[in-house]
């Protein structure tokens, strides 16, 4: 498996072979705060690069979810919409959102690694 | 303008609250816990809430005030026994609602509790309608404390000695370390509880002493769960100035004998609405599902005619699911009729539901 990437919308992305799995951060999750709702995309469709592939909603609003890569959706994670808690609990492992079979895998260049995203995280939370 | 803050900010500070901006005050959102532990915590143990951004209005003057009040209030202040507390609205002419308040009748004329964004505008319709008969002190001095929940009666009472023999809805002047406090039986949460009247400077020690009790602090982000599971108007949302209290499902705060003279602002208004019904009216809604219907959302019949629209909507922590209010064509108001939302783009299922979403288990006090 990859490294884990990070995208400026708060979504970490692993790469296995051309599947990605995608979801959101622990930082994103601070900042949402108890998580009441997850929708994911369906399996089968379509998604673009920083696009919107889906919702997550707090008690106190809801936020859009992005997808860092294209591709279209293989699976996606049903235990995140059963119980949203769980995003809070395990946001960067158990708590993933989709995996998505990847078309570009320049895609990834872009992205930006563990300690760059946090900066970037600690920057755009100041 | 530059925001405003309570005397509990210091607290609310180093108590790692989240803060946000909400009627030109810095008020904490949450504190480190998060909305569901702090609306479950108040639920199951007790809560403290800084409602000091409400106005404290202190109206002095005897029974010609009481008169004058009954001409802009539909209640019976006449017969309002001292130190008891009435829930009502300061209204126009078409029985728009301004804002909505407690008003308690003390020893010296009268305590009326208003919404933070409103307080201003209120101070200076009531200055215009009762003239300069009488002294008016919105009272910046003094900041609000609720807390709420099942051990607050006993926390409290450890502190003031004697609020546990408050009955719901009545309040007293007591006396805690050489100052005198307003305390009322009551709150916004549908739990028992109680609201604390304190001057500034004692504020924020009388709270630290709560919290050594075993009380918590909780954010207005709980509030709000707390008061929509309780089925109650939040200003702004449910209330405006668009909205009569019979359109929003509160006729049983309008006392019936007001009713037969109707000389008070907006009675004629209220008095056609309660014999034709109004056009629209208040409901509780619960989705289907999990889905979360906000403030906005409209609301369908199975025609896709629009019937409606939500004012509140959010997760209920002690329901477990979404909950919301708003309004709908009075055809749609009853029990069980089902209902399309709009959310994203799609039609989702919901049913209209009798309000309260959650009941209250314990509630000591009630006459």
């Amino acid at each position: 498996m990859s490294e884990v990437k990070f995208s400026k919308e708060h979504e970490w992305i692993t790469l296995e072979g051309d599947v990605a799995t995608i979801g959101i951060t622990k930082h994103a999750t601070e900042m949402l705060g108890d998580i009441v709702f997850a929708e994911l995309p369906e399996k089968g469709s379509n998604v673009e690069k920083d696009g919107t592939a889906g919702v997550v909603e707090s008690t106190k609003a809801a936020s859009d979810v992005y997808t860092p890569v294209s591709g279209e959706i293989v699976d996606t994670n049903q235990a995140i919409v059963d119980d949203p808690s769980k995003i809070n609990e395990d946001p960067e492992g158990s708590a993933w959102f989709f995996k998505l079979k990847m078309k570009d895998q320049s895609e990834m260049d872009g992205l930006m690694n563990k300690d760059e995203y946090d900066k970037f995280a600690k920057e755009s939370a100041s | 303008m530059e925001i405003k803050k309570t005397s509990l900010n210091k607290l609310h500070q180093s108590n790692n609250a989240k803060f946000v901006e909400f009627a030109g005050y810095e008020m904490p959102i949450q504190y480190s816990k998060g909305i569901i532990e702090e609306h479950k915590f108040t639920r199951s143990h007790s809560g403290i809430f800084d409602v000091s951004h409400m106005g404290q209005l202190f109206i002095y003057g005897d029974e010609s005030l009481t008169e004058e009040l009954e001409k802009i209030f539909p209640l019976d202040l006449k017969n309002l026994k001292q130190n008891c507390s009435k829930y009502s609205f300061l209204m126009n002419e078409d029985a728009g609602i301004y804002d909505d308040l407690i008003i308690t009748k003390i020893e010296e004329g009268y305590l009326i509790i208003l919404n933070a964004a409103c307080k201003d505008k209120d101070f200076e319709i009531l200055s215009n309608l009762l003239g300069s008969k009488f002294k008016m002190n919105l009272d910046n001095n003094r900041s609000l404390i609720a807390i709420q929940g099942p051990k607050s009666v006993e926390i409290l009472n450890s502190i003031i000695n004697g609020v546990d023999q408050l009955n719901f809805m009545t309040g007293n002047w007591f006396d805690s370390e050489n100052q005198k406090l307003f305390v009322t039986r009551s709150g916004y949460t549908g739990e028992d509880g109680f609201e604390i009247s304190i001057s500034n400077d004692k504020a924020e020690k009388f709270v630290e002493n709560l919290i050594e009790k075993g009380a918590q602090l909780i954010g207005l982000g709980a509030r709000d769960t707390l008061r929509l599971e309780a089925g109650l108007c939040l200003y702004g949302h449910e209330l405006d100035i668009n909205k009569t209290p019979v359109e929003a499902n509160l006729r049983w705060a309008i006392s019936k004998s007001r009713l037969s003279n109707g000389d008070f602002i907006g009675s004629k208004k209220i008095m056609n609405q309660m014999k034709d019904g109004a056009n629209q009216i208040r409901v509780g809604i619960k989705p289907e599902g999990r889905l979360i219907a906000r403030e906005k959302t409209k609301i369908f019949d199975d025609t896709d005619t629009q019937i409606g629209e939500i004012t509140s909507g959010t997760f209920g922590p002690s329901v477990n699911g979404p909950i919301a209010m708003g309004y709908v064509d009075k055809e749609f108001s009853k029990i069980d009729t089902k209902i399309l939302l709009e959310v994203r783009g799609k039609k989702h299922p919901a049913n209209v539901c009798s309000l309260p979403f959650y009941k209250k288990n314990y509630v000591k006090g009630v006459n």
